[in-house]
């Protein structure tokens, strides 16, 4: 089985590499060593259908991604210039037909998200040996398939896929627990502290007020009752709600060894993906920013000039109804680079009223480089666009927010405020645009029915496909599964049995 | 070797040609829903298949972009009423796919799904005929088969290793040794060819809903006998009250009026068979549609001819009678009354297109 298509970079591109590198550490990029591929645009397909790794576990899907980035390629629709994947050593494949100054440009590009990788907090706990981590993901699930078959596999591969989403994004940074006892452990705990405690001495009537003491008799009672309601607490399962459905349906779920392993494969692999959809607008803005600071500064030359205005001005292209994420990123860059070069910042400039002075606003800081540098390292998407998006921003970039009229079945502008769009952008990018959704209880009505919360923020869900995806969850649950969620605004819990659906509104409390 | 995405991607066509197998009686119905056609190729719009997540729907949905407009000012419409298909109601919003299929995959398909018999041919499969392909190359030959591409990389090799050969004045002098030719094998190919003769009524009383009907059953008669036959040949007819011979294309696009003489088609049919489809050689297929709605006097005549001309020398001729929305005429009538005498006379009504199905199972469930 081909692994790797390793082959050495030819000179001429061995020779730019070099040279962007240099510029790129010149700049004060810190990055992994960069190992750079060329392949052909199957072979780069063939990767991308893989989300960048050499070996995965068979699976149709990435097939069907894989043809359909061939078509899209054949007909001309869509070309994919390079890809880059987040480990140690960081692997790089660029496309064999790139142009020289397209080659030169995303070298630079690579640089950057090499870099963001690295640096940035949100991808500090991924596995930077993922490359190894994928390929025994590929081992164990071959190793099933060997036992129980392709299809029987497969298919539970599918249900799993159907859940891969309900993952807690932010798990990795936080502890939101205390490492909890097992149930198992709990109750021998108090069994051994038994039920002695409390209650009366056996003692004669006129001894009794010394040896029962009211007070101390007062004082066990109410521990009595403490007691009682941490154990009524414990009878409520899971404890408090919790984010990672995954991990309470690997610990909880009455599956087969070889299930669990699968399901925990698809829950691992979803982790290490995270990070990239919560900082696609960083991460991409910042490589555009140093691809286009290097190359416009650097790397080129006369006769590439217009091939290179070209590719950026593809790149950057806008488009109403879809926000582009290299385009937002580098323009917010820009815009603090300037901003804390010129001093816009802090009390002093957001206090001042006159706008004309505000608008010629220099203090001559030149704080802006370090400043970017300093965003790159602390922030996802969520928190820096609620940190830097300035109301002069939008306006500059033409920014509106849109919104779906259920009337007519279309999108329509919906506003050019700031605060609305603000709004409207964050909310878009929570949770990188799925809906949260939570374990509720395992237990429900006593009946080991799984409950889960859709956290509902004004868009509804998909009904048919929640409906599928709870078809998917019975699955593993093998229970009755609920969601509970807003449909026309009223609460509402979806249900599958096993056979059928229901909807119910939700009785008000 | 197999690469591991090409593995998956087989995979992934099984499982989208098993949605086609699965819902092929609603392809062969509804022809439109056959996209492109190639030569070798069709290529079958199937919806996506998707894993079903947690996710948002449109209701309450948003976002923000760049750009001019007005607040108010539409953008971008919906998905569920974007692509066409036209069945409305509570299908998913669907992302097309397109299938590709060979046309043997998909005649394999149509022979399961209507267990349909494979064909005798005729027995003269003793009779071959030969064919030069030009596939091999030789050091010898006319000059007009003169290989140049390969002579002149010869001439270019030899010249560079006697060092000949200057850059600066690229000239490229072939040497006798040099010369390629190219050369012939002659095959010989078993000839068990078929011709397909097919009739249309394109009176006044056909609408275009019956041309469809006819279009779509045609193209899967035709799939069907191609798996079968090395090559087939097809020949169109029309005719209202003359008949003439048509290009493929006319036949499903002309439109006509005027009275109905099947009689006349039957001769141009007979015509056709005498000068280019010699009966012994030749498995013969005859299909005619018609809304059926016959001039009187012309049955007779039509029954005649087919009982002289066409049948006897005929694997199969198959009239298949459309409902028209004037009323079906009686042709058919005429055509039961002598069912009887001939097995390859195969009859069939075809109400609207949900009939095209049991048509062609009747039509070609004989295996003649």
């Amino acid at each position: 089985m081909v692994v790797t298509t390793h082959r050495p970079l030819p000179k001429v591109l061995s020779d730019i590499q070099q040279e962007m590198e240099q510029h790129a550490l010149d700049y004060g990029l810190d990055f992994f060593k960069t190992i750079f591929e060329v392949l052909d645009y199957e072979e780069l397909s063939m990767f991308a259908a893989y989300g960048g790794f050499p070996v995965r576990y068979p699976h149709w899907r990435f097939g069907a991604q894989y043809d359909e980035l061939m078509k899209g390629y054949s007909y001309g629709l869509q070309k994919i210039y390079e890809m880059v994947i987040n480990t140690d050593p960081c692997y790089a494949y660029l496309l064999s037909c790139n142009d020289i100054t397209d080659q030169k440009l995303v070298i630079a590009h690579v640089y950057g998200h090499c870099d963001f990788f690295k640096n940035n907090a949100w991808f500090s706990h991924t596995n930077r040996k993922m490359l190894d981590q994928m390929a025994n993901h590929a081992t164990r699930v071959n190793q099933h398939i060997d036992t129980f078959g392709y299809e029987t596999v497969e298919m539970f591969i599918d249900t799993c896929l159907s859940l891969e989403s309900l993952i807690d994004p932010y798990l990795p940074h936080i502890r939101r627990t205390k490492k909890s006892e097992s149930r198992a452990d709990a109750k021998k705990r108090s069994d051994a502290e038994g039920d002695n405690a409390g209650g009366r001495f056996p003692a004669k009537v006129y001894m009794d007020r010394y040896i029962n003491p009211e007070d101390i008799l007062e004082e066990e009672a109410d521990q009595k009752r403490i007691k009682a309601q941490e154990m009524a607490d414990q009878l409520k399962f899971p404890k408090e709600r919790l984010r990672d459905v995954l991990h309470f349906l690997i610990q909880y779920a009455p599956l087969e060894d070889w299930q669990r392993d699968v399901l925990s494969i698809i829950r691992d692999e979803a982790y290490y993906f995270a990070p990239q959809g919560q900082t696609k607008i960083m991460n991409e803005g910042w490589a555009s920013f140093w691809h286009s600071t290097i190359m416009t500064k650097h790397g080129l030359t006369d006769q590439g000039l217009i091939n290179y205005a070209d590719h950026h001005s593809g790149t950057m292209a806008t488009s109403p109804n879809r926000l582009n994420p290299y385009k937002l990123g580098i323009e917010l860059l820009k815009d603090i680079e300037e901003r804390w070069n010129k001093g816009q910042f802090g009390p002093e400039y957001e206090n001042c009223t006159d706008m004309f002075e505000k608008e010629h606003w220099d203090k001559d800081t030149g704080l802006g480089r370090e400043k970017i540098f300093e965003v790159r390292r602390i922030h996802n998407d969520i928190t820096f666009i609620d940190t830097f998006l300035t109301p002069e921003f939008c306006y500059k970039n033409q920014m509106f927010s849109f919104g779906f009229n259920d009337s007519n079945k279309t999108y329509e502008i919906q506003s050019r405020e700031f605060q609305q769009i603000k709004q409207q952008l964050l909310s878009s990018l929570s949770n990188h645009g799925r809906p949260a959704i939570y374990v509720q209880d395992g237990n429900y009505k006593n009946r080991g029915e799984l409950y889960l919360e859709h956290d509902y923020l004004g868009v509804e869900l998909k009904l048919d496909y929640a409906q599928d995806t709870l078809v998917n969850l019975h699955n593993i649950w093998k229970r009755p599964v609920n969601i509970e969620t807003v449909i026309d605004d009223r609460p509402t819990i979806l249900s599958y049995d096993g056979k059928n659906h229901s909807t119910n509104s939700k009785e008000k409390k | 070797m197999v690469r591991r995405i090409d593995r998956d991607q087989q995979r992934f066509d099984k499982i989208i040609k098993g949605k086609v197998r699965q819902q092929l009686r609603k392809y062969i119905n509804h022809g439109e829903m056959i996209g492109r056609k190639g030569r070798e190729t069709v290529s079958i719009p199937v919806p996506n298949i998707e894993i079903p997540h947690f996710q948002h729907g449109e209701k309450g949905s948003g976002g923000v972009g760049q750009g001019d407009g007005e607040v108010g000012e539409a953008i971008g419409r919906g998905k569920s009423d974007g692509d066409g298909q036209g069945q409305a109601g509570n299908d998913r919003g669907q992302h097309i796919r397109e299938v590709e299929l060979s046309l043997e995959e998909l005649a394999d398909m149509l022979g399961e799904a209507l267990e349909l018999p494979r064909i005798e041919p005729k027995g003269d499969d003793q009779l071959t005929s030969e064919k030069d392909r030009y596939t091999s190359i030789r050091p010898t030959g006319p000059d007009s088969l003169r290989h140049f591409k390969r002579t002149y990389k010869r001439a270019l090799r030899r010249m560079m290793a006697t060092d000949n050969y200057d850059p600066k004045d690229p000239v490229i002098v072939p040497a006798k040794d040099d010369e390629r030719y190219r050369s012939w094998k002659t095959v010989s190919e078993p000839h068990t060819n078929a011709a397909v003769i097919y009739m249309m009524d394109v009176s006044g009383s056909m609408t275009d809903v019956q041309k469809e009907i006819v279009r779509t059953e045609s193209f899967w008669i035709d799939t069907w006998l191609k798996r079968q036959y090395n090559g087939i040949e097809r020949r169109y007819i029309v005719h209202d009250a003359v008949a003439h011979e048509v290009d493929e294309d006319t036949f499903y696009r002309i439109r006509e009026s005027g009275g109905t003489r099947i009689s006349s088609a039957y001769r141009a049919a007979d015509q056709i068979i005498k000068r280019d489809f010699p009966p012994s050689m030749w498995n013969i297929y005859c299909f005619q549609f018609s809304d059926g709605d016959n001039w009187g006097e012309d049955n007779s005549e039509c029954i005649e001819s087919l009982k002289q001309n066409i049948i006897p020398i005929c694997n199969l001729f198959c009239y298949g009678q459309v409902r028209s929305p004037y009323g079906s005429g009686d042709f058919i009538k005429e055509l039961r009354k002598v069912e009887e005498e001939f097995e390859n006379l195969i009859l069939s009504e075809i109400e609207d297109k949900e009939g095209i199905y049991g048509s062609i199972k009747t039509f070609l469930g004989t295996g003649k």
